[in-house]
């Protein structure tokens, strides 16, 4: 009975053999296209990358992208012809220009304003704990000495 | 009085109101590049004909370029108002049958390009004939490439071009009476005019 468990696996590989998708079909290729498909949006499912979507546009897309690198395009060529297509939107690390200023440097801005308003109001709140102390005029006196 | 208690306050009434305009926008809008840009070039297999069609056919007109298939949903809703439009309007209106063969198409294996292109035509044109035709012809974009040139990402997708050829407005997902009284036609007029 085993011969048989093993020939109906040995099938099973056979039949699925015609399934698989031309992803080897150039390993350089493939490894030239996820690193650059991770910085891409898929634009049907907004919250996948390029290179782990299952959304046709994505396949046809990285279609493109891989005949571009065949075409010895470089990483930025590849990336200008989707913007040109689709947006600075499917660029997951968007490029620093006017438009994207406040994306790029407005959280630091912020840390800057909070930084600027907790001194301000450690220096206020320092000032009244002083002028609240003050009119008693207490000595300070060193107890410990006396002991 | 101390009013301080307010700046808290202030300061929640301001996210409120930047979350609720956050609420109001549809993030699958994608302000498109292409606007003011020339449509990119092509020549595909028109629908019923021999002779491919090229956007450059088209100079000196506004026209409209609505992106559709038989198997888009959204299409079928958008369709009676494209028949609608095409009946009043003397715009003419070009369509791109956008992958008209789906993989479950090939369910049984794959398909020759001929094979491909006739069923696309057979399905197409049945559904026009059902459905009314809005198109003065469309053309047959069968792998999705002239697709990616448009940027579509989303059928049904509209685009307006101007007599030069320029695209100057695009619209993702089906028309609308509104959308088309109120964005359409005036810059259909506006192009028309210069």
């Amino acid at each position: 009975m085993k011969w048989m468990l093993g020939f109906a696996m040995l099938m099973a590989c056979v039949v699925r053999a015609g399934d698989a998708p031309p992803m080897a079909e150039d390993p350089q290729v493939e490894a030239r296209l996820v690193v650059i498909a991770e910085e891409l949006r898929c634009l049907v499912c907004q919250n996948e990358s390029l290179a782990s979507s299952h959304a046709e546009l994505a396949e046809d897309l990285r279609r493109e992208v891989r005949k571009l690198i065949r075409e010895d395009k470089s990483d930025a060529e590849i990336k200008t012809y989707l913007v040109d297509r689709y947006g600075d939107f499917v660029l997951y690390r968007p490029q620093v220009k006017p438009l994207t200023w406040p994306l790029w440097f407005g959280p630091f801005l912020m840390l800057l304003l909070a930084v600027w308003g907790l001194w301000r109001y450690l220096r206020l709140r320092k000032n009244a704990l002083l002028a609240q102390a003050e009119p008693q005029h207490e000595p300070i006196v060193d107890t410990r000495a006396k002991d | 009085m101390n009013k301080k208690f307010l700046i808290p306050l202030g300061l929640f009434a301001a996210l409120v109101v930047f979350l609720a305009v956050g609420l109001t926008r549809d993030p699958r809008e994608i302000p498109s590049p292409l606007v003011g840009k020339p449509a990119p070039d092509f020549s595909l297999p028109v629908l019923a004909g021999d002779k491919p069609f090229s956007p450059a056919d088209m100079n000196g007109k506004v026209w409209l370029f609505n992106v559709w298939a038989t198997w888009c949903v959204a299409c079928r809703e958008e369709h009676p108002l494209l028949v609608e439009f095409s009946k009043n309007s003397k715009v003419p209106v070009v369509g791109l049958s956008y992958k008209e063969i789906q993989p479950q198409d090939m369910a049984n294996g794959p398909m020759k390009d001929a094979e491909k292109l006739q069923l696309a035509r057979e399905r197409s044109l049945r559904f026009l004939q059902r459905q009314g035709n809005p198109y003065s012809l469309s053309v047959l974009d069968l792998d999705g490439r002239v697709g990616i040139d448009y940027g579509v990402y989303g059928v049904p997708e509209t685009y307006l071009i101007d007599k030069q050829g320029v695209i100057r407005y695009k619209r993702v997902g089906p028309l609308t009476p509104q959308i088309l009284q109120d964005t359409l036609l005036p810059l259909i007029q506006k192009w028309e005019a210069s």
